[in-house]
């Protein structure tokens, strides 16, 4: 039975159908049910504002002016078609650098709180560079600058960042977080309101 | 903390209680029974080997499947190579990228062949969408597929009775793909698609951002790769910057399924090999020593990640979250320690964080997974066949100790056996100390490392291991895409998966003419608590003495410069 089967005619035949099945078929097929059951994510999770996309809410944007909050640290400038982190060892001295800048940054920018400690994910930069959320405390750390710029009460400017906090999913999958762009989106909201 | 150990504790739950009858219907395909699929599924398998001319009712001895499986891979590469060198002549090239140079083209075609998925090139800034999705994703399908194949054969072989055929290639690769990568990747892309990943064609999005500056983002088929990666132990990014890219993993929810697709298929070949053998036990018993072993690499890790940096003690920064350089916020330290296990455990190879900046034993584990030869669950296939060489390694040892020529199920093991996994131990130490050493002196392959000191050994440690395990996972600091890396590493990749498979399916086709040895008195079981330990003992000490001296020269090193405070 275990006599001669064939090798190269199935080897050329099969590489040609499952390239066909699962490099094409498979794909298109995925996309035309996925772009017709979830057509916002499919095509990215923009967020659009007077018809004009200003982001999506999965990729971390720049924010610098003392009225926003401000995004982890971005080792790509926050270049949504070049990911990636620092890659730094924990024992690079440009890495200590690189954190000893930032706290020094946020410290003067942050004069009202500057005698709290920096929560370490404002002063990491992220894996992908894009990280589009920071931890609560990142957000309450920079509560009192935000008010101060948009001449908002700190206690409103605090419950807004509570109403974005998403928390653990099903209460123990993931960490607490608040997205950056939509709170940001929010705080502009609050402000054209009065 | 409490979160972090509840996490753990529902992942190894829902992998095992997935895995475990995901390997019994798998049992049920590779032995050709009919499954629930198989009235959908038999005509168009009927119809394929017609066309092919597989001669699917045709066993196949151990040689003639080996040189059916250098005959697919050699073709792929072929087909791949092509492909890449021509992208720029080919469709879906909507950001008109150029053609790979030569070495890279090389580097990254034997990568997909061989399920290693590393990957020296950024995604959204090299490969056209028919690059990724007719070249990249198709591999990502038949090279798990292969892996699958050489097992489902291992294993026949293991268990066959004075037979010479040990399965027909042909059937078992199609088999894997149409019964089950294919399904459960449709299912695991719509998930993913539900939660945030983006299946479409645009060539990228331009934003105007809320500050008024330009922000172009990348788009693409991505949903349909990322779950085929996941689920096939391939590994590959669609983005540069893998799973940690909030596009290719949104959610906490979608990291899950993510890690848990990485281990369901390695860890059901436990439950088929039980099966297969007709004895649960023996599946039970191999599943037990990954278990154990999977476990002290998550503790290591997770132990030190969660400590933070200690150079940055001395400065005004909170670390609740523990060391977050590289690290996304909606994963934290929890969920990135158990993804950098669960993915060098299998050769799987993606990342939700950059393993360059996690601390020098947290980057430990990982690295010595790699090393001992992904056999905790490992590749689809290439882990289970991976732990069969250790296991007939272990039965030898412990033949030595009682003084009887050793078997198992049913069968001698002898010198012919004992030799073959000989050689497929020794492709680890070849490829990352002989190859690795020869990075550490050459100045051409020094000039990729990044950081200075120990842990510039341990990048080069790192991207050895990853290349010979079939890994795929980088300290990414490491400039790979060199034309000197992109070489030695591909012949890495072929060593390492090549060279274990044909002594492997020799071993099979050894074993399978064999007549059974009734089990006698002095037989020493190969389930229970004295095995599964004896198996755990035999992969630390072998694995661990082999690379222990390069290991300390690297992480333990940099482990104990930290402590002291020093920098590089």
């Amino acid at each position: 039975m275990e006599s001669n089967t064939p090798i190269i005619r199935p080897t050329l035949v099969l590489l040609v159908l499952f390239t066909l099945l699962t490099g094409v078929v498979y794909p298109l097929a995925v996309w035309g049910v996925g772009q017709t059951i979830f057509p916002r994510e499919a095509n990215g999770s923009l967020i659009e504002v007077n018809g004009r996309v200003v982001g999506s809410e999965l990729v971390a944007q720049s924010f610098t002016g003392p009225e926003w909050f401000w995004p982890r640290p971005s080792a790509v400038s926050y270049d949504a078609s070049s990911s990636g982190g620092s890659n730094l060892a924990t024992t690079n001295p440009a890495l200590l650098a690189a954190v000893q800048d930032r706290i020094a940054a946020l410290r003067s920018a942050e004069s009202a709180t500057s005698k709290d400690r920096v929560p370490v994910d404002l002063v990491t930069a992220s894996g992908s560079g894009l990280d589009p959320d920071i931890t609560p405390a990142a957000a309450h750390f920079q509560a009192t600058r935000v008010a101060l710029a948009r001449g908002l009460d700190v206690g409103e400017v605090r419950r807004l960042i509570q109403d974005h906090i998403q928390g653990r999913t099903f209460g123990f999958l993931g960490e607490p977080r608040v997205n950056i762009l939509k709170l940001n989106l929010a705080l502009r909201n609050v402000q054209s309101h009065e | 903390m409490a979160p972090d150990i509840l996490q753990f504790i529902v992942y190894a739950a829902v992998v095992t209680g997935l895995a475990w009858p995901l390997g019994l219907y798998l049992a049920r395909v590779y032995e050709g029974g009919a499954t629930f699929a198989s009235p959908v599924l038999a005509p168009v398998e009927r119809a394929i080997h017609a066309l092919a001319g597989s001669r699917a009712d045709h066993g196949q001895h151990w040689t003639r499947y080996s040189l059916c499986v250098l005959a697919f891979s050699l073709g792929s590469f072929g087909f791949l190579y092509a492909t890449l060198r021509l992208q720029h002549l080919l469709p879906l090239n909507p950001q008109g990228f150029g053609p790979l140079a030569p070495d890279l083209a090389f580097n990254t075609a034997v990568s997909f062949v061989t399920n290693t998925n590393w990957q020296a090139y950024g995604g959204e800034t090299t490969m056209s969408y028919f690059s990724q999705m007719a070249g990249l994703a198709v591999q990502n399908f038949v090279s798990a597929g292969v892996g699958m194949a050489v097992c489902a054969a291992i294993i026949r072989g293991f268990f066959a009775r004075e037979q010479k055929a040990i399965g027909n290639f042909w059937v078992d690769l199609t088999r894997s793909i149409l019964y089950v990568l294919l399904p459960l990747s449709i299912l695991m892309t719509l998930f993913l698609v539900w939660q945030g990943v983006p299946q479409n064609f645009l060539a990228s999005v331009t934003a105007t951002t809320v500050e008024g500056a330009q922000q172009v983002i990348a788009q693409g088929p991505a949903a349909s790769q990322i779950a085929i990666k996941q689920l096939g132990t391939n590994g590959g990014g669609f983005w540069n910057a893998n799973s940690s890219v909030p596009y290719e993993n949104p959610t906490p929810l979608s990291n899950f399924a993510e890690m848990v697709a990485i281990l369901l298929i390695p860890a059901a070949f436990c439950s088929m090999f039980g099966r297969m053998v007709r004895d649960m036990r023996q599946g039970v018993a191999i599943f037990a020593a990954m278990g154990i072993l999977f476990l002290g690499a998550l503790a290591l890790t997770y132990g030190s990640e969660v400590g933070g940096n200690p150079a940055f003690a001395r400065l005004p920064v909170e670390q609740p979250a523990g060391n977050m350089e590289g690290k996304e916020v909606r994963f934290g330290v929890g969920n990135s320690a158990l993804w950098a296990i669960a993915t060098t455990a299998a050769s799987n190879g993606s990342v939700n964080s950059m393993h360059d900046s996690f601390t020098p034993l947290g980057a430990l584990a990982p690295m010595l997974l790699m090393q001992v030869g992904e056999v905790v669950f490992g590749g689809v296939g290439s882990g289970f066949y991976g732990m069969l060489s250790f296991v007939v390694l272990t039965v030898f040892l412990a033949g030595l100790m009682v003084g009887r020529t050793p078997e198992y199920l049913g069968k001698k093991i002898e010198a012919r056996e004992v030799k073959l996994s000989v050689i497929a131990f020794l492709v680890m130490p070849v490829g990352v100390l002989g190859l690795g050493a020869l990075a550490a002196v050459l100045p051409i392959a020094l000039a990729s490392v990044q950081d200075a000191g120990p842990h510039g050994l341990s990048e080069i440690l790192y991207a050895y291991s990853s290349a010979t395990g079939n890994n795929g996972s980088a300290f990414a600091g490491f400039g790979a895409n060199v034309p000197y890396h992109n070489t030695m590493q591909g012949i890495a990749m072929l060593l390492g998966r090549f060279v274990y498979i044909v002594p492997m399916l020799a071993v099979a086709g050894s074993l399978a003419a064999k007549k059974s040895a009734p089990a006698s008195s002095g037989t020493f079981p190969t389930h229970g608590p004295l095995f599964v330990t004896l198996l755990v003992a035999v992969i630390l000490i072998l694995g661990g003495l082999t690379f222990f001296p390069a290991l300390a020269l690297g992480p333990i090193a940099e482990h104990v410069s930290m402590l002291a405070g020093q920098t590089f």
